[in-house]
């Protein structure tokens, strides 16, 4: 592994020493030669049709989904006290529960559905395939982590401790993006590195815990989508 | 091997097999589509390629069956490595030396 970032780093300093020096001729089949290995190393070892969109797209139905538990399940309330029991008895607090676990899942499903309908966009657009043994690695990485993450949110809300749901959220998230990461943008793992951090952090202040939906799943995804949109694809 | 006085490595100047072993150097091992599909080459030049690449001690090949299927997968030898490690040395070298 050592020897790959070595030869890595000796492959992208060479292609840029090259692009300095195009006029001279004899170096024009050098610098081919450098384009290919550079192409073939970054395209068989990353999944690049990972789209900024997907991280716009699922931030902004993240927010959707904090603002319809705001402002229909919880009758506008943003701070929950612990237990998110107050002012809600019995059967209501049964619903309550449900109805909440029903919207995350909701914005779940519907951020991978566009994560993946932006992917293969992309990969169709700059003629990327979309299934290859690095896209199945990445995958595989990602799912890891995020379906212990989901088990054992299963087990927090059968035990009653469903105020630490949304901070075990953010951190099984944010290890799922860390270990996929290096299979990708390594951008991804620096968001991965901030959903765990914003997912401690709520874990410390559990009342607040859609704010710290709203910050990780939403503002998160929301800037490192434009940025990697901007960088990557405009 | 045919290696010239600038130290680059003769078997490298084909493109297809420069691709080949860029691709192996980062990946543990490859089959035989996953190679066809990073480098967009037809199956018979491929085929050919890495007969010369593996004939000079370059890759490695290893066929077992997948279920029902025979899987073919090539992965780098030491040698190949050396070399390949070697031949980017050269090239360094020519274009610091401009």
């Amino acid at each position: 592994m050592e020897n790959i970032c070595k030869i890595y780093l000796i492959i992208f300093t060479l292609h840029f020493k090259v692009l300095l020096k195009t006029h001279m001729e004899n170096n024009k089949n050098y610098l081919e030669d450098l384009r290919i290995i550079k192409k073939v190393m970054e395209e068989s070892s990353r999944f690049l049709s990972l789209s900024g969109l997907s991280g716009v797209f699922a931030g902004l139905i993240a927010l959707f989904g904090a603002a319809v538990a705001v402002l229909i399940f919880l009758n506008g309330r943003i701070i929950l006290p612990a237990g998110f029991s107050d002012g809600f008895i019995g059967q209501e607090i049964q619903n309550l529960r449900i109805k909440l676990i029903a919207d995350a899942i909701l914005v779940l499903v519907l951020a991978i559905g566009i994560s993946f309908y932006f992917s293969h966009r992309k990969s169709v657009k700059k003629g990327l395939k979309m299934w290859t043994p690095v896209s199945k690695r990445f995958i595989m990485n990602f799912l890891i982590p995020l379906i212990t993450g989901g088990l054992f949110i299963l087990i927090l809300y059968f035990h009653y401790n469903w105020y630490l749901i949304i901070p075990a959220m953010l951190v099984f998230y944010g290890l799922a993006l860390v270990g996929a990461g290096k299979f990708t943008y390594s951008e991804v793992s620096y968001l991965g590195v901030l959903e765990v951090i914003t997912g401690l952090t709520a874990a410390i202040f559990p009342a607040f815990g859609i704010l710290f939906w709203c910050f990780g799943f939403g503002v998160l995804h929301i800037t490192y989508g434009l940025i990697m949109y901007r960088k990557y694809e405009e | 091997m045919r290696v010239s006085i600038s130290g680059l490595n003769k078997l490298f100047e084909n493109r297809v097999r420069l691709g080949i072993m860029s691709a192996l150097m980062i990946n543990e091992s490859l089959d035989f589509n996953s190679l066809k599909d990073t480098l967009g080459v037809t199956d018979g030049n491929l085929a050919s390629h890495l007969k010369s690449l593996e004939q000079n001690n370059l890759i490695r090949v290893s066929k077992k069956f997948i279920g029902k299927k025979p899987n073919t997968s090539f992965s780098v030898t030491e040698s190949g490595a050396q070399l390949f490690r070697e031949h980017l040395k050269a090239l360094e070298d020519i274009i610091n030396s401009q």
